[in-house]
């Protein structure tokens, strides 16, 4: 399973994506589990809004972080979370 | 106290609100403790509330109504209403039984995020029979409703050797009823299920059938249903790492009041498991008796003590010790390395002698009238 390049991206609404004060981190919660985010994953999950496919992303990104080259990096991690269910495309 | 001071106290993140033991059915697997009938006060709806804020606070995420059945209290939706201002991702775990449409639309608006709806068995006649109540129709009729209006629908049945030989079915049911997550699970044996593993152990070759039929079809639904599968820990040669610690993880409240690390732990000698009536959560995480009792690995006798694996099993599970040796320090006899491990090889022989045997005696239902018994 691959994202399309083509397609908006959204979070999935089976899942919770929450900032935890106690942990300091985001967090995705879903029946009897959660998944602990580092902060560019929590980053880049943030974005799939149902508003951007994925070049949108990687240019907000990179705009927000002053930063370039971060597509492949982007790519790899949200075909994991395609492929846990986080996130979902029409 | 077997604990010390000098264990670093983790915060916990998983509150289980066992509401009332109050249920209309009578599994007989049923985890809550045989005299469940003598523990019958129930806090009040703003005792609940201080307890999720308290326990919120520390960084309690996952929430589970439980009992019981969690849809006797009336207060259900006042409840899951707070906890999700507070943030918490909160899980039903109920039977079905009475859940109708327009309770899970109110309890959709109050924020409840996932409903886990148990079956009994894939067939109306057995459901029914092991619930003790009719409920199959219902039960398939609430899993739709469910689905309908956009909850994450979890199906959990409870297997054992009256069913285990539906697995195809219990299987195809799922899909059916377009599960997101089906949870087989594998009876513990505690509680009802202890006084009826005679009836309810399956054999060896029967789980390892079961397994191979589930572990197929896990790999057929991987793009639409996630599988958990509670394994049974009899019939391994480690013992599961329970509760993921003592006292690092799980906090459950008894509907009294009664604050557990596990929800077996009341039947535990001298543990004093304080009330929430009587202390604030932070008290009775950080400082009570019984949350550091089993915490860190001081405690354990051999051949936990000086074993290799201590920190990953933490020496299995303390109820099941205390329950089949008699002493709650040992190592649990699931362990191939336990000195006890015969009471477990004696209870699978024993269960599977009571399968091939003609006149079983009849199983004991889970029932105010049976509780009393004990």
């Amino acid at each position: 399973m691959s994202i399309n390049p083509e397609q908006i991206i959204q979070f999935s609404p089976m899942h919770r994506l929450q900032w935890e004060e106690a942990q300091q981190k985001d967090v995705i919660l879903y029946p009897e589990g959660m998944v602990e985010l580092n902060q560019s994953s929590a980053e880049i999950l943030k974005m799939c809004d149902g508003t951007r496919a994925l070049n949108q992303i990687v240019a907000d990104l990179e705009e927000k972080f002053s930063t370039t080259g971060l597509k492949n990096d982007i790519i790899a991690f949200l075909d994991v979370a395609l492929e846990n269910g986080w996130i979902k495309q029409n | 106290m077997a604990g010390s001071n000098k264990i670093k106290i983790t915060p916990p993140r998983w509150l289980l609100a066992e509401l009332t033991y109050k249920c209309p059915l009578q599994c007989p697997y049923c985890s809550n403790p045989l005299d469940y009938s003598k523990h019958s006060n129930e806090i009040s709806t703003e005792d609940w509330k201080r307890v999720l804020s308290e326990a919120r606070k520390m960084g309690a995420v996952q929430l589970g109504f439980s009992g019981g059945e969690p849809l006797t209290r009336t207060d259900l939706p006042e409840l899951v209403k707070h906890a999700r201002e507070l943030g918490y991702y909160s899980n039903l775990i109920t039977s079905g039984y009475g859940l109708t449409e327009e309770k899970i639309l109110q309890l959709k608006e109050a924020g409840l995020d996932h409903i886990q709806v148990s079956i009994q068995a894939s067939t109306q006649d057995l459901n029914d029979h092991i619930a003790g109540t009719e409920s199959f129709h219902s039960k398939q009729e609430v899993a739709r409703l469910v689905k309908k209006h956009g909850y994450p629908m979890v199906l959990c049945v409870v297997i054992h050797r009256e069913n285990i030989h539906q697995m195809p079915e219990i299987l195809a049911m799922a899909e059916e009823l377009g599960a997101d997550y089906l949870e087989l699970a594998n009876t513990q044996y505690y509680g009802w299920a202890h006084e009826n593993r005679d009836l309810l152990m399956p054999t060896q070759e029967q789980y390892e059938k079961a397994e191979k039929i589930a572990q197929d079809f896990k790999e057929k639904v991987v793009d639409k249903m996630k599988i958990y599968y509670v394994i049974p820990d009899f019939h391994e040669s480690r013992p599961k790492a329970c509760m993921n610690g003592w006292g690092t993880t799980f906090l459950t409240i008894a509907p009294d009041g009664v604050a557990l690390p596990c929800h077996s732990a009341r039947d535990l000698p001298n543990l004093e498991c304080p009330n929430v009536n009587d202390y604030s959560i932070p008290e009775i995480w950080n400082e009570s008796k019984a949350f550091n009792f089993f915490r860190g690995t001081e405690w354990m006798k051999e051949p936990c003590a000086s074993c290799d694996e201590k920190e990953k099993d933490f020496g299995g599970c303390r109820c099941q010790a205390y329950l089949l040796t008699g002493d709650m320090y040992n190592t649990d006899p699931v362990c191939d390395k336990s000195p006890d491990n015969n009471v477990i090889q004696e209870a699978i022989a024993s269960a599977r002698e009571s399968a091939l045997s003609e006149g079983e005696k009849p199983l004991v239902f889970r029932n105010s009238k049976n509780s009393k018994q004990y």
